[in-house]
């Protein structure tokens, strides 16, 4: 059984008085114990809604409409609110894509971190304020003792982002979802924490999902990945093999769109078009209208994930990229 | 901020309103007030009245009076009320705790209230209470003051005859001079009234702030990282939502409070309470201009003194501005 | 921004925002019309018989015909002065909106645009002035005023004085809520390329810059009408505003205050609802056109 399994995912808007826009549209995935996968897309497409409906985090009025979520053969979907807060911030963490407006402003690092501790453990304040230093040493950040009478405004977004990852730490969970972790941070900081999630992970045996736009960083610490599109799975599969050879034409039209697959002194190549708002989805797979392969098929069916791929006219060969 | 450039403004900014409110104050006795007129009678001859002038430094130049009424405010003489023939400062502050007393109530009760009125209404805010509450609340900034205070006069007053409608009661003076109404049952009974009415112009606009500061705050990033924590939905309400709606809150509050002390102008009046507003209103009507000047000069004091306690509860309970010594 | 077709389907699929439009509709109707509608003139001593003095509505026992909402102690029929009285309110409301927006709209540009000690200056004041309260600085410049002249001299200007202390002491809410959207507007990219083009400052302000601060200057506009209608009859209740012989509804409210104990109650209460009607309508206009035209603009916040 496998530790987290999301099945045929919905989640749900309300439009106007009676109808409802959908921004996932039956996602699936399944990840083991210590297992890393990237979720990528435009922004738009759905990844911080599945990465915040696993949570039962949905801001109102968004719902999940439909499908489950299975931890440790579980459906969270199922649990009072209650015993699902129990799991969130304990055996589920999450880390917020910008550190400068995910830590209060009128609390202490100290407080921050303790309350999640007491949330969650029998604890006495000396053994909490022990844990707390600990953990800000193993994300190094410099003097931690004196860090935890901070306050989030003293420190720089580098050290709040660490200060968030050491929070999620603190109750060493099974499984830290990271909604895109260094996009709001400086480019020289951002593999630093890169490099801290990775290092992190692989050594408390943590599984991860990783949210990002980034393929880049996805290869380097993801082992498992998943392409989504308009608030669907559009590919997925190993991350190596997916790189290598994609099989649906966005996965291809993302790579081909990084700038270290473009020849020295050639234009960088973009994506023809843009992606439909939710509200605005086309027939059939929503891709159709950007994609060069398309034929009426795609305009009148939506195609199946099968294969690894959703398409009906997948690339099979790695030159073959449109 | 600085705590220290923080006192400085502060210090700076109670200067500049206390220089303008005496300037205002020894203009308007410049202008209007007749010294000569509370001295002697109109029996008395032109030029004995020229003597008198030059001998009380009538005629000086503006800048050696200005600096005499300065001299002496700061020793607390503002000359002698027309009217009661007493040094006007005492008259006033003889007024002083019924007003204060007043206010106390009111604010007792618009806080009490609009706090958890204004959370309820931020977090239910579709529930048919907040919408009444919602609904009751333009309903009620849209009443003038006076009209509340008339209303309660004539149901509670007069038709239902619940509760005393004019005057203070009986008060009870406290070793240190202090005439308060808050021991004796009188004294509460006759408090209600203006004290509800007081709070009623209050209470709908800090719901309404409190509600929408707190719908603010539920809907930022951190709060919804303190619930991916794991921590309780009161933690969450309480601790980090409403800890940060607090702020505002008190500098809305450090505003109102010259509307205040006018709303106890109309409120005082309607109820006869024998407050310094309705001395004051008093005042000007037999144009006693050495009460009508130390009243002024007494609100503005009080505006200061105020203002300053509220932008020190305001450091405290902000983290961005430290005291200093503290490490940051 | 929202079209004006939209802005009219949002307007009528609001049932409390074409009530308040309605009210207020017709209460503007009755104080234009009032010379022409009112049945007396309650400014034209002659019309008035001290016999007909305290009479109670046309329907209960004792009431007269000819005073549909009865009579005050002057024998001036409460509805005509009511007529009257709104208009006197309105002007007064209207005037002192205009003298603030002129004001602050003016300062609150040349805060934003200059920036600097200037903008500093200004809003300094403005703090210090918003927190000083409207009303008590009306309140003591009015006592001021009267105990120093003639209380006729002062009747005379009553309505003048009361538009000036009224616009001069509010202008800083018009002034702040034009800064901050100046201070949106110098960012992009038109007022560069004015700039560029060699236009002076003054024509930048006023030309390119003002046009775009017009819609949340509109918002306030609504709710400081009612605010200003509010303090016009809390001071006339104080007796420092219209004087009895040129009631408006504060002063209609005060002269009834003293017979409300001895029975006539309808000289206070007729004036009372339409004072709250007049405020409620505006109020509620406001929060509307707020919620549609700019749904960041929160009351409150000042």
């Amino acid at each position: 059984m496998p530790m987290l399994e999301v099945q045929d995912l919905h989640v749900a808007f309300p439009q106007g008085r009676k109808s409802e826009v959908e921004a996932l549209r039956g996602v699936d995935l399944t990840l083991e114990k210590g297992e890393r996968l990237g979720v990528v897309g435009e922004s738009g497409a759905g990844k911080s809604m599945l990465a915040f409906a696993i949570l039962n985090l949905i801001a109102e009025p968004g719902r999940v409409s439909k499908g489950r979520i299975m931890f440790h053969g579980q459906n969270l979907l199922d649990l009072p609110e209650r015993d699902i807060r129990a799991l969130r911030g304990n055996r589920i963490s999450m880390i917020f894509q910008d550190p400068m407006v995910t830590l209060n402003p009128v609390l202490s690092i100290g407080t921050q971190m303790m309350e999640t501790l007491r949330a969650h453990r029998r604890i006495s304040g000396a053994e909490a304020r022990a844990l707390c230093i600990a953990k800000l040493r193993e994300v190094a950040i410099p003097s931690p003792e004196s860090r935890l009478d901070a306050y989030p405004h003293e420190l720089s977004g580098g050290l709040r982002q660490r200060v968030v990852i050491a929070i999620a730490l603190l109750t060493d969970p099974e499984l830290i979802i990271a909604d895109e972790p260094t996009t709001a941070l400086d480019v020289t900081i951002q593999a630093e924490i890169m490099a801290l999630i990775l290092k992190l992970c692989r050594e408390n045996d943590v599984a991860l999902i990783l949210i990002t736009h980034d393929l880049g960083v996805v290869a380097e610490v993801t082992e498992r990945l998943m392409i989504m599109y308009a608030g669907k799975c559009v590919e997925t599969g190993a991350t190596d093999a997916i790189i290598k050879a994609p099989h649906h034409p966005y996965s291809a039209g993302l790579l081909r769109a990084l700038p270290q697959n473009a020849a020295r002194g050639t234009r960088l190549y973009q994506i023809p078009g843009s992606m439909p708002p939710i509200t605005a989805l086309p027939t059939g797979c929503a891709y159709h209208p950007r994609c060069a392969r398309a034929t009426a098929l795609c305009k009148a069916e939506i195609p199946p994930l099968e294969n690894g791929a959703a398409c009906f006219h997948p690339l099979t060969a790695p030159e073959e990229v449109p | 901020m600085h705590i220290l450039a923080f006192l400085i403004r502060r210090a700076v900014q109670a200067v500049i309103v206390m220089f303008v409110i005496s300037l205002i104050g020894f203009s308007i006795q410049d202008n209007l007030g007749d010294p000569l007129r509370e001295l002697v009678g109109q029996s008395v001859s032109e030029e004995a009245r020229d003597d008198l002038r030059e001998e009380l430094g009538l005629n000086d130049p503006f800048l050696v009076q200005y600096t005499r009424f300065l001299g002496n405010a700061l020793q607390g003489d503002l000359g002698n009320s027309y009217f009661f023939k007493r040094p006007a400062l005492s008259v006033i502050l003889d007024k002083f705790p019924a007003t204060f007393e007043l206010v106390l109530g009111a604010v007792f009760i618009f806080v009490s209230l609009s706090i958890p009125a204004g959370i309820y209404c931020a977090i239910n805010r579709d529930s048919w209470l907040a919408r009444i509450i919602m609904t009751g609340s333009i309903v009620g900034i849209s009443i003038p003051v006076f009209l509340t205070a008339i209303g309660m006069v004539w149901l509670f007053g007069v038709e239902l005859g619940w509760l005393p409608a004019f005057g203070r009661g009986d008060t009870y003076e406290l070793p240190w001079g202090w005439d308060t109404g808050f021991l004796t049952w009188d004294g509460l009974s006759h408090l209600i009234l203006p004290s509800v009415t007081l709070s009623s112009i209050m209470l709908p606009l800090f719901i309404r702030l409190i509600r929408a500061e707190m719908m603010e705050a539920m809907g930022t990033e951190y709060v919804r990282f303190a619930r991916a924590k794991g921590l309780s939905t009161r933690r969450v309400r309480y601790v980090h939502a409403f800890r940060n709606t607090l702020l505002p809150v008190v500098t809305v509050g450090g505003l109102m409070i010259g509307t205040l002390i006018a709303y106890t102008i109309l409120t005082e009046t309607v109820f006869q309470w024998p407050g310094m507003g309705f001395l004051f209103l008093e005042a000007v009507n037999r144009v006693d201009t050495p009460l009508i000047i130390a009243y002024i000069i007494i609100v503005g004091l009080i505006f200061v003194v105020v203002n300053t306690i509220v932008d020190f509860i305001y450091t405290l309970i902000n983290p961005m501005v430290k005291l200093p010594g503290a490490k940051g | 921004m929202i079209s004006f077709k939209g802005f009219l389907r949002r307007f009528l699929s609001d049932p409390v925002a074409i009530g308040a439009g309605l009210v207020l509709l017709v209460l503007v109707l009755m104080a234009v019309l009032a010379p022409f509608l009112a049945p007396q003139d309650p400014y034209d001593l002659m019309q008035l018989d001290i016999m007909d003095s305290e009479l109670p509505p046309s329907w209960k026992p004792g009431g007269d015909e000819r005073f549909w909402l009865g009579t005050d102690a002057q024998g001036r029929g409460v509805f005509s002065t009511i007529m009257y009285g709104t208009g006197i309110s309105l002007l007064i409301g209207i005037g002192a909106v205009i003298v603030q927006a002129v004001l602050g709209v003016t300062l609150g540009l040349i805060a934003g645009y200059k920036g600097g000690w200037i903008d500093s200056f200004l809003m300094r004041l403005a703090d210090i002035q918003l927190s000083l309260s409207t009303l008590m600085m009306a309140i003591i410049a009015l006592a001021l005023f009267q105990a120093a002249f003639d209380a006729n001299i002062y009747a005379d200007y009553a309505i003048v004085m009361l538009i000036m202390v009224i616009g001069i002491a509010e202008w800083p809410k018009f002034a702040r809520t034009v800064r901050s959207s100046v201070l949106g507007e110098r960012k992009k990219e038109y007022v560069d390329a004015a700039r560029v083009i060699g236009l002076p400052p003054r024509k930048i302000m006023w030309g390119h810059i003002l046009p775009n601060t017009l819609t949340p200057v509109l918002v306030i506009s609504t709710i400081q009408v009612a605010e200003a209608i509010m303090i016009e009859a809390s001071l006339s209740f104080l007796g420092l505003g219209m004087p009895v012989d040129r009631p408006s509804l504060g002063s209609l409210i005060r002269s009834g205050f003293e017979f409300i104990f001895s029975g006539s109650w309808w000289i206070t209460l007729y004036p009372a609802i339409v004072l709250v009607a007049l405020i409620l309508a505006l109020n509620l206009l406001g929060d509307w056109l707020r919620d549609v035209l700019n749904p960041k603009l929160r009351r409150g916040e000042d």
